[in-house]
């Protein structure tokens, strides 16, 4: 009997094949760090101690699921997170995971896994999302970004108690208490934009104006974007048809003619930072804006923290609407481990680590979800304790983004070269006709179209 | 003794080039000292012009070849010719003054005594050595729209504050007062390295003559800086043109667009407004015309060269 077993390149090349396969199709064994690696581009937040909440809760699940996690915090200082966006889709290479600005989820949606399973998991257990991050988050009827907890905000009036009852004999606490008070349901019913001009120009003239940027950045495009939706007005309707010639968009642009005159000059030239300083400073008595000022006003001028109050938009004939920047959290189709990304997404996004996430934000971040409006911190944090309780949005106020309901990629490029409020500044500042404000809209826009 | 000649040239051709040979020719040194510097220049430079090239002929959503179809569209817009000659204001009178003051600073550091003159020259250098984003971030807090240094100061003396970045003209003023009081040292230490070859003897000879002031400047200086002269601003030309962190961090290219430049308007129409090719159209627009310029202004500088 011949024992000898011969080796040929034949049989060597057929007994690699057959060990690649074998390893192929046998079934995977965990061991340590055996699922690999993630790593993650989130949004660096802006609150101090924020990001440390989320890390914790990427590590925790990393432990868990035996993934080595690597997160990049990327600030949108400069449009640093846009451009990782942009530059990550053009070289196909990156962050397992990255975190979008409202429009780039969309925008990069052919680049993107979809993440029904998620987002309808998540629905179930927590509510419906909002119309505007279904809006941003939904293409072509499938979901292509999780509703991000960190970095998504609204930005309804923060104002000072004590100057508004001072020059506008208005008793915003009364309007909308804390979480023990009885709202004043008839105050809420008159809170309409008209109102909001009646008190900005009695804190003019009180010496305290209203600090609204009309500038080219988000917090400007934001809170007009929400007095347009109030008004009716749009400039592209969901169909793409143009309808900037309206009477609502008339009706906008001349309540701007007596607003302007009441805010300081400036404000064509103001950025994101440019209103919260002027709250903090004591200088100005209300401003749009998350309670990120708020959250430095503790720290650098406590007088003026102790007297903030955020709460709801004024409305208008159309309704009230909340000036709303959703993020979303995203995975690329190159990513080299799609199924680790989405178990974390889908840990993400449960009450447990989103509430963990609101907290760790002092009440900043906004959950997309209907059902989570209810964490504690709203009502604990401050002081004046109470001071984001009527922060997040919720009965009749309407999470709305400026430029919708136009198609998202004519929706973007109002929102980024600011089309309404130059409409507003060529209107007031410039000088030019209302009419012939919206005429140049109009030229805008058709150049918008193109695709 | 001519056949000699190509004797000795046809056995030369026929030898083998050694590897030791070809190592000791000059070119080939030079080539090789030169060759992390091209590729640097091939992959930071060439390779992204020509990539963006690519970029500036797709359509918006970059899966369509649509040749020169963004520069048709650019050319109807109101807001591109807009940017067209906000650009051409901004680079041409920043260059203009960059120039005037450099020339100027040049001649005042020039007559200081050698001994004191290091000093000048490097606090004149100052603004050129600072990164730009740094200085400018600073020159945002002198003109803050709420809480401007300059305005806290004209209050004081009793003149009324300046909307620095929210008025299109102060705006416009303020982008380029910037860029003058970062670039203009550039000139400076051009134009001395220049000042600091022409002869004296020239001067002197001048002077003999009963040539003034003017007319040294006039007859020696200028002709003889003619080339460095031309050299800077075209340099400068090209930096100016295509300046981005200035106007980014002053006014994003407000108010109502009107102090955006070509980098601006292109950061804004293709990461910003998610429009990659029309923001290559526009960044490339200056491409031709500064290559034309340049080929002018370099020739000049190669005649006067070759007539030297």
């Amino acid at each position: 009997m011949d024992s000898i077993v011969k080796f040929s390149r034949r049989r060597l090349l057929a007994g690699a094949a057959s060990a690649s396969a074998l390893s192929l199709t046998s079934p995977f064994i965990r061991t340590a760090h055996a699922a690999g690696s993630l790593s993650i581009g989130f949004w660096d937040h802006w609150v101090p101690g924020a990001n440390d909440t989320l890390t914790k809760l990427c590590k925790e699940w990393g432990e868990k699921e035996k993934v080595n996690v690597k997160i990049d915090y990327i600030t949108s200082q400069g449009s640093k997170l846009q451009l990782t966006a942009v530059a990550e889709s053009q070289a196909k290479s990156g962050h397992d995971i990255l975190q979008f600005t409202s429009w780039d989820a969309p925008n990069q949606a052919k680049n993107l896994v979809p993440v029904d399973d998620i987002v309808n998991a998540a629905i179930k257990k927590n509510g419906n999302a909002i119309d505007v991050s279904e809006y941003l988050g939904k293409v072509d009827g499938h979901w292509i970004g999780v509703p991000a907890t960190n970095g998504s905000q609204v930005k309804g009036p923060c104002g000072r108690m004590d100057l508004l009852a001072k020059h506008a004999n208005l008793d915003v606490v009364k309007m909308y208490p804390g979480v023990n008070g009885k709202p004043d349901k008839a105050m809420q019913d008159l809170w309409t934009w008209d109102a909001f001009l009646s008190a900005a120009e009695k804190c003019h003239k009180g010496g305290n104006p209203f600090g609204l940027g009309l500038g080219q950045t988000t917090d400007s495009v934001d809170w007009v974007g929400a007095l347009f939706h109030a008004y009716g007005a749009t400039l592209v309707d969901a169909k793409g048809n143009i309808t900037v010639n309206s009477d609502a968009t008339k009706q906008v642009l001349e309540f701007m003619q007596r607003l302007v005159r009441v805010i300081p000059p400036d404000v064509f030239a103001w950025d994101d930072a440019s209103n919260n300083k002027y709250l903090i400073s004591g200088q100005g008595s209300l401003i749009m804006n998350p309670p990120s000022a708020w959250a430095v006003a503790v720290r650098d001028n406590p007088k003026v923290a102790e007297q903030c109050w955020t709460f709801p938009s004024p409305k208008g004939p159309m309704g009230r609407f909340a000036p709303g920047l959703p993020y979303f959290w995203g995975t690329w189709k190159w990513s080299k481990n799609i199924s680790a990304a989405k178990s974390l997404l889908t840990h993400l996004s449960d009450r447990g680590s989103i509430e963990q996430m609101v907290i760790g934000s002092g009440g900043y971040d906004i959950p997309a979800y209907t059902n989570l409006r209810d964490f504690k911190t709203w009502a604990e944090v401050g002081p004046p304790v109470g001071v984001a309780y009527n922060y997040p949005p919720r009965g009749e106020e309407v999470v709305s983004i400026a430029a919708s309901p136009a198609p998202v990629a004519i929706a973007q490029q109002i929102y980024a070269q600011a089309t309404m409020t130059k409409m507003i500044a060529k209107c007031t500042q410039s000088g030019e006709s209302v009419a012939k404000a919206i005429g140049w809209a109009s030229s805008e826009l058709e150049g918008f179209m193109r695709t | 003794m001519e056949n000699d000649v190509t004797r000795l040239q046809a056995s030369a051709a026929r030898r083998p080039i050694t590897m030791k040979v070809f190592l000791r020719r000059k070119s080939t040194v030079a080539f090789c000292l030169a060759l992390p510097l091209i590729l640097l220049i091939t992959f930071l430079v060439v390779y992204p012009a020509i990539y963006s090239m690519y970029l500036a002929t797709l359509n918006k959503s970059m899966e369509r070849f649509v040749g020169f179809g963004n520069f048709q569209f650019l050319f109807t817009r109101d807001t591109f010719w807009m940017v067209v000659k906000q650009s051409c204001i901004f680079a041409v009178t920043a260059v203009l003054f960059k120039c005037l003051i450099g020339f100027m600073l040049a001649h005042f550091v020039h007559t200081i005594p050698a001994k004191g003159q290091r000093k000048w020259r490097g606090m004149l250098l100052i603004p050129w050595v600072i990164p730009p984003a740094m200085s400018t971030l600073g020159w945002f807090w002198l003109f803050d729209p709420t809480y401007s240094a300059l305005n806290w100061i004209f209050v004081r003396i009793g003149i009324d504050p300046v909307n620095w970045l929210g008025d299109p003209f102060w705006a416009r003023f303020s982008v380029v007062l910037v860029n003058i009081w970062y670039g203009a040292p550039f000139f400076l230490i051009m134009y001395l390295a220049a000042l600091k070859s022409v002869p004296e003897q020239l001067f002197e000879a001048a002077s003999i003559d009963g040539a003034n002031w003017w007319q040294k400047i006039w007859y020696i200086t200028l002709p003889m800086m003619r080339n460095i002269i031309s050299i800077t601003i075209l340099f400068s030309l090209i930096v100016t043109f295509s300046n981005f962190d200035i106007v980014r961090i002053l006014t994003s290219g407000g108010p109502v667009d009107q102090t955006h430049v070509f980098a601006t308007w292109a950061f804004n129409l293709g990461i910003q407004g998610n429009d990659i090719p029309l923001g290559a159209s526009v960044s490339l627009f200056m491409l031709p015309i500064l290559g034309v310029a340049a080929i002018f202004i370099l020739r000049g500088v190669n005649k006067r060269g070759n007539e030297a």
